[in-house]
This record gives C-alpha cells, sequence and structure tokens, in this order.
C-alpha cells in the first residue's frame, strides 16, 4: 500500500523495489567515490593536517 | 487521434501520480546511445588534452560528462514528450508510453544536470563546469524549447550541442579552450546536419506529423540533398583539421581524406537517386556510414595519442 493508501499490484511493488536498490547503490557508490575524490585531491596528508 | 488529443492525453498522465517507472525506465530517459557518442567523444578531448590528470579524476570527469549528457536527453524527453507520441521512432519512449510522468523526468533531469555540473566542477574545474552546463543548457533551452520547433537550421545550430562533450573533456585537463579542442567541436558541428538530414529523409513522414519543421519537411526533399553534398564537402577538410593544425600525423590526414571522400560519396548517391525505395536505401546508408566515419575519426586521434604517435 502506498501514502494514498492504494494496494500496489505485484508489478508496482517490483519496479519500486527496484527503485529504491538502484538508488541505494547510487548512493554507496557516491560516498564511495567522494572518499577517493578528497584522498585523490588533498592526499593521504589530509588525516594528518593540524586541527 | 490528432496530436492535440494525444497531448492532452500526456498531461492526463502527468497528473498521474507516478512511482511506475523502472530502472531501465530511467536509463532509456538517459538516451544511453547518444550517451556513448558523448563519453566516447569527450574521452577522446581528454587523452589528447596536454597536461596530467590523475586517471580516476580522468574517470570521473567522463562520468559527469556522460551524466550531463543522459540529464539533457532527460529534460528533452520532458519538453517533446508531446511529439515523442506521434512519431513511430519516439513512440515507446517511457513518457509516451506511460511509464514515468513528466514531473518526474524533469524532476530527474534536473538532480542529474546539477549534479554532474557540481562534480565536475569539484574534481577538474568550473571552466570544464561551465561548459557542461551551457551544453545542457544550449541542448534543453536552445534546441529543445526554441528551435526544433521554429526553424528549419534546428539541427545545424543545436548540432551545437552535441559536437561540444570533446571541448569539456580537453577542459576538464587543462581548464581552457584552445584551437585544438575547438577544432574536434568543428568536426562533429559539421557532421550533424549531413546525419541527421540523411535520416529525416528517411523519416520524413513522422515530422510531418509531429509538425516538427525538419527540413525536408519545410525547405522539400531536393533542397535537403543539396545541403547534405554541400555539408559534406564541408566535412572534408574539416575531418583533415587535426593533421593540418598539427595535432595528428599523416597517416590520420590520409584516413580522415578517404573517410571524408566516402562520406561525400554516399552524400552524391543520396543527390542522385531521388524517387522510391533506393532514394530510401541511399540515405540509410549514408546515415549508417555516417555514424561509422565519426567513430572512426575520433578513434584514430585516440589511437595516435594512446600509442604516442603524436
Amino acid at each position: 500500500m502506498n501514502k494514498h493508501n492504494e494496494v500496489l499490484s505485484e508489478e508496482h511493488t517490483k519496479t519500486r523495489r527496484g527503485r529504491s536498490v538502484a538508488l541505494a547503490v547510487t548512493l554507496g557508490v557516491l560516498v564511495a567515490m567522494f572518499y577517493v575524490i578528497t584522498i585523490v585531491k588533498l592526499g593521504p596528508g589530509v588525516i594528518d593536517r593540524p586541527m | 487521434m490528432t496530436m492535440l488529443d494525444q497531448t492532452q492525453g500526456l498531461h492526463e498522465n502527468a497528473t498521474d501520480l507516478g512511482g511506475r517507472g523502472s530502472v531501465s525506465d530511467y536509463i532509456a530517459l538517459l538516451k544511453p546511445r547518444v550517451m556513448s557518442l558523448v563519453v566516447f567523444t569527450a574521452a577522446v578531448g581528454l587523452v589528447m588534452a596536454p597536461g596530467n590528470q590523475h586517471p580516476f579524476l580522468s574517470f570521473i570527469s567522463i562520468l559527469c560528462i556522460a551524466v550531463g549528457g543522459g540529464a539533457s536527453g532527460a529534460l528533452n524527453m520532458w519538453w517533446d514528450a508531446d511529439i515523442d507520441a506521434v512519431m513511430s521512432r519516439t513512440k515507446k519512449r517511457p513518457i509516451p508510453a506511460g511509464k514515468i510522468t513528466r514531473q518526474e523526468a524533469f524532476a530527474f533531469g534536473m538532480v542529474l544536470s546539477f549534479g554532474s555540473v557540481l562534480t565536475l566542477g569539484l574534481v577538474a574545474n568550473w571552466v570544464a563546469a561551465g561548459l557542461l552546463a551551457f551544453t545542457i543548457f544550449f541542448y534543453v533551452v536552445i534546441y529543445t524549447m526554441w528551435l526544433k520547433r521554429s526553424t528549419p537550421q534546428n539541427i545545424v545550430i543545436g548540432g551545437a550541442a552535441g559536437a561540444l562533450p570533446p571541448m569539456v573533456g580537453w577542459a576538464a585537463v587543462t581548464g581552457d579552450v584552445t584551437l585544438v579542442s575547438i577544432a574536434l567541436f568543428m568536426i562533429t558541428f559539421t557532421w550533424t546536419p549531413p546525419h541527421f538530414w540523411a535520416l529525416a529523409l528517411v523519416k520524413n513522414g513522422d515530422y510531418q506529423d509531429a509538425g516538427v519543421p525538419m527540413l525536408p519537411v519545410v525547405a522539400g526533399e531536393t533542397a535537403t540533398r543539396h545541403q547534405i553534398v554541400l555539408y559534406s564537402l564541408l566535412l572534408l577538410p574539416v575531418g583533415m583539421a587535426p593533421y593540418f593544425l598539427g595535432f595528428a600525423t599523416a597517416f590520420y590526414g590520409v584516413g580522415s581524406a578517404i573517410l571524408g571522400l566516402v562520406f561525400l560519396a554516399y552524400a552524391i548517391r543520396v543527390w542522385k537517386v531521388r524517387e522510391g525505395d533506393a532514394a530510401r536505401k541511399a540515405a540509410m546508408s549514408l546515415f549508417k556510414f555516417s555514424l561509422f566515419y565519426l567513430m572512426l575519426i575520433f578513434a584514430g586521434l585516440l589511437a595516435e595519442n594512446v600509442i604516442g604517435l603524436v
């Protein structure tokens, strides 16, 4: 059931799950990507800098 | 059903709650085939550019250009949903097929546009990001929203959007625009009119039904054939420009000359054969060869740089 109290069909539920998985994977990839970009651009010294 | 009825149908769909599109429908919104051309030409610009960039940053830069190109495709489908529903080539796209609403496509396109431009700015530089933003703006606003439905020169001017990716790739490394990157831009820019007009000759009826003023619809097929030959003539020296400007070898010069002459031969065949099935075949042959031409020209430039000949 969605927020409009509609009962979702099996196909609708399946496509929604697919989208959710794709979004989760995309977010995970973005986090990893920006982590590596930071290391590559600033170098490993980024964690040694004076605070 | 008239185009107006179909447009109203689309608006009804647009008020639909949405949420029915699958992952593959969203991928289709990105026009993956166009995206592959964008990735390839941008990668050539990036590899040819002088200077050092970390391979990972180069990969992310290409990814940003690809996503930006895909976002333009999604926004193009958002705006053109009414005419896409009329044309046989496009009526199965996610919006006219009722799988994704116009609002969803718009939101998807905008998020990817801003995301790709900002990420490219942070990863590479703001010149490249600005060029990518300009590419998206030019394709969506100048071409799709303005020129496409108002002038038969739509794809001539609009072709600039498809020609910009190698310049963006180049700028991602160097942070500037040079004669070399402009030459790369000119190749795709000059190639676009004969490529699309060859297809328009075959799909003339489709464009006519949708009310899109493509050159064969407005000026007629004969005038289009003249223009195809003229642009193919122009493409010959433009394709060889990297050799003349000294950033490709004589091997590329000879290869690009041969490819340009074959392109011209296909165009002349389209000009000569004007009736029936043979005319359609000639136009389709030119369309297919034009894809092969662009791929080989950029592959040649890429290969010479990777091998280290230049």
